[in-house]
């Protein structure tokens, strides 16, 4: 089956002021694949995913999501498609299920509370305020939030920062879970551990520009076939597992 | 489905005046100040001037001079204080005056003994006042008395006629409670319009808003209206229980609370205003109160909120004259005590209409999404 691109960002600029934090990048987001984009803080990833979700202005480049440009489509792009910010807040005072029908109103569509907090495990914080959760469950519930429009596509900005190894491994599941139900995911992320469990394919963003993209598996095979060799014999088990083993795999966060 | 604005204005009303009526500093602001403040100033208001006045022990009480005072309503008598204590009370000016009243033989001159306080000069010269006019009504009496022994007539100085019109009582509730209303929707439009504007952007709330579809004019207009709401609420409590509990003046009583509400509207509009210029100028949420209250303070002070604004010096009342408070405060008294409707306030809509002109102009430059 040939691969439809959903999304495609084509020859992208993007200055601000002073400086160029996006100089001229293209690649394309297939349908149902988890696309990360990596890369050192600065590079840019996160204003890219800003013009692509239309929360940004571009300075030049076209792109296409799901068939609409965005700069004449911006409408109908924002109802396809669901955003979770690098640090977004929610408005106070709410618990979470009136944030839930907050966001119902704004994406115009009727959703039950119950129903979108069970996606995501929250159920039993219907009445927490945002607040008071814990980091995975703030996360978790701005997934939530992302979900409510049925989209096509959501876009994750570091969802497992700062988060702890349970609680992390938990997101995973959730974001294969969705990507499952046939949603398009665009990830950013710094644990390549992470990406390398996630992703299908992925992005190396430096500097402005994209340095390359394939599947990390073609990326790792490439590097061993260049002869580079890791300065320490790999073991059957890295650190991580010993403290999943050692603390168990049940989230922790209540 | 066709995507509809209406529907997301009315989810951000709903969830802003969720988040209003659980935020203690928007219920405090709004409604507890302006009636504590109503309940403190309708009772210390109400009753006007008293004059403290200590009797001596001894001093006779059946003689016309004590029963009018007695009588008066401005004299308060103090009767239980030893000699000495009224004399230190005296000296602080806690107590006005100290009277002592010799037995009193018809015929002879009554023996009075009055003492004043340099710390209390005004009040005793109202006893003072009120002496005289008793020792005129007791001299013209002997006058009369002589008169009807005597054909030389002593002409009249003085022809007196005094009449009282009737007419509405003006209690200082009247006066106090619309200045209150006021306050309270300066406050709420001026404080929680910035201030939740002001975190809504630093927290991001308002830049994930924007990743769904709703339009710009739905996040202001669905604020507005929770705050709308929210103030309405509010006066109309603060008008039902000043009516009820203080017998604040409803001249044409439910015609009369929805002018007021009109008023409301219209005031709290413009305050929003101030709101959206202060959100857009203030980099952080701490530095929101310091710019409010220049907003606020003077306003608060000048707009004859707790004093009429012709107590103050002609210079001042210009200022005074130029606030928006003054006029809301002033078209408000008008439709409340003289009954007129928003038609006959014309004067003091069009000078916050300028207002209203000069705010948005200033907020449409200044307001920030990001």
């Amino acid at each position: 089956m040939a691969k439809q691109p959903i999304i495609t960002v084509n020859n992208l600029v993007k200055n601000y002021d002073d400086f160029q934090a996006v100089k001229g990048i293209s690649f394309e987001v297939y349908e149902g694949e988890i696309f990360g984009l990596l890369g050192p803080n600065g590079a840019g990833k996160t204003t890219t995913l800003e013009i692509i979700e239309t929360l940004r202005d571009k300075t030049s480049g076209e792109i296409t999501v799901d068939g609409f440009n965005i700069e004449t489509d911006a409408a109908s792009i924002k109802q396809r498609i669901g955003v979770q910010l690098q640090a977004a807040g929610y408005y106070p005072n709410l618990n979470l299920s009136e944030l839930i029908v907050l966001f119902c109103g704004l994406y115009g569509v009727n959703k039950s509370p119950l129903e979108m907090l069970e996606k995501v495990a929250l159920t039993d914080k219907a009445k927490a305020k945002y607040k008071d959760l814990s980091g995975g469950q703030k996360q978790r519930f701005s997934i939530a939030t992302t979900l409510i429009n049925n989209p096509r596509i959501i876009f994750l900005d570091e969802p497992t920062t700062g988060l702890d190894p349970q609680a992390r491994r938990n997101l995973w599941d959730l974001i294969l879970e969705i990507r499952a139900a046939g949603t398009t995911v665009v990830i950013t992320t710094h644990y390549m551990d992470e990406a390398e469990v996630l992703c299908d394919r992925v992005a190396f963003v430096n500097g402005g520009h994209i340095i390359g993209i394939d599947t990390p598996d073609h990326f790792i095979d490439q590097l061993v076939a260049s002869g580079f060799e890791r300065k320490k014999e790999t073991k059957g088990a890295n650190l991580e597992d010993v403290f999943i083993n050692l603390t168990g795999k049940e989230w922790r966060e209540n | 489905m066709k995507y509809s604005n209406l529907r997301a204005t009315l989810a951000i009303a709903k969830a802003s005046f969720r988040s209003i009526i659980r935020s203690p500093s928007a219920v405090v602001f709004s409604l507890a100040f302006p009636l504590i403040f109503i309940v403190v100033f309708a009772n210390i208001g109400g009753s006007g001037v008293s004059v403290d006045v200590g009797v001596v022990k001894g001093c006779d009480t059946l003689n016309p001079v004590y029963i009018a005072l007695k009588n008066s309503n401005v004299i308060h008598l103090i009767k239980d204080q030893p000699a000495d204590e009224m004399n230190k009370n005296l000296a602080k000016g806690s107590i006005d005056a100290i009277v002592d009243i010799k037995p009193y033989t018809p015929g002879k001159a009554l023996g009075l003994n009055v003492q004043y306080s340099k710390a209390s000069a005004g009040k005793g010269g109202i006893l003072k006042s009120l002496l005289n006019n008793v020792f005129y009504h007791m001299q013209s009496e002997l006058l009369k008395k002589i008169q009807s022994f005597s054909a030389l007539q002593i002409p009249k100085v003085v022809d007196l006629q005094e009449t009282t019109i009737s007419g509405r009582e003006y209690k200082y509730i009247d006066f106090i409670l619309p200045g209150q209303l006021g306050f309270s929707l300066l406050s709420s439009g001026v404080f929680g319009t910035a201030f939740v504007f002001i975190s809504l952007r630093l927290t991001l709330v308002i830049k994930r808003f924007f990743a769904t579809p709703v339009k710009k004019y739905s996040i202001v207009l669905g604020e507005a209206l929770a705050r709308l709401v929210f103030s309405l609420l509010g006066a109309t409590f603060i008008i039902l229980v000043g009516h009820f509990m203080f017998g604040f003046t409803l001249i044409h009583g439910v015609v009369t609370v929805l002018n007021m509400l009109a008023l409301s509207t219209i005031g709290l509009i413009i305050f929003m205003g101030f709101g959206f210029v202060i959100s857009g100028l203030a980099k952080n949420e701490s530095s929101v109160p310091p710019i409010a209250n220049i907003v606020t303070l003077p306003q608060f002070l000048l707009s004859g909120t707790f004093f009429s604004v012709t107590a103050f010096p002609k210079w001042l009342q210009h200022l005074s004259n130029a606030l928006p408070l003054t006029h809301l405060n002033n078209a408000m008294r008008k439709v409340a005590f003289e009954g007129a409707g928003i038609g006959d306030v014309t004067h003091q809509l069009l000078i916050l209409l300028i207002w209203g002109i000069i705010v948005y102009s200033v907020a449409v430059k200044t307001f920030k999404w990001e």
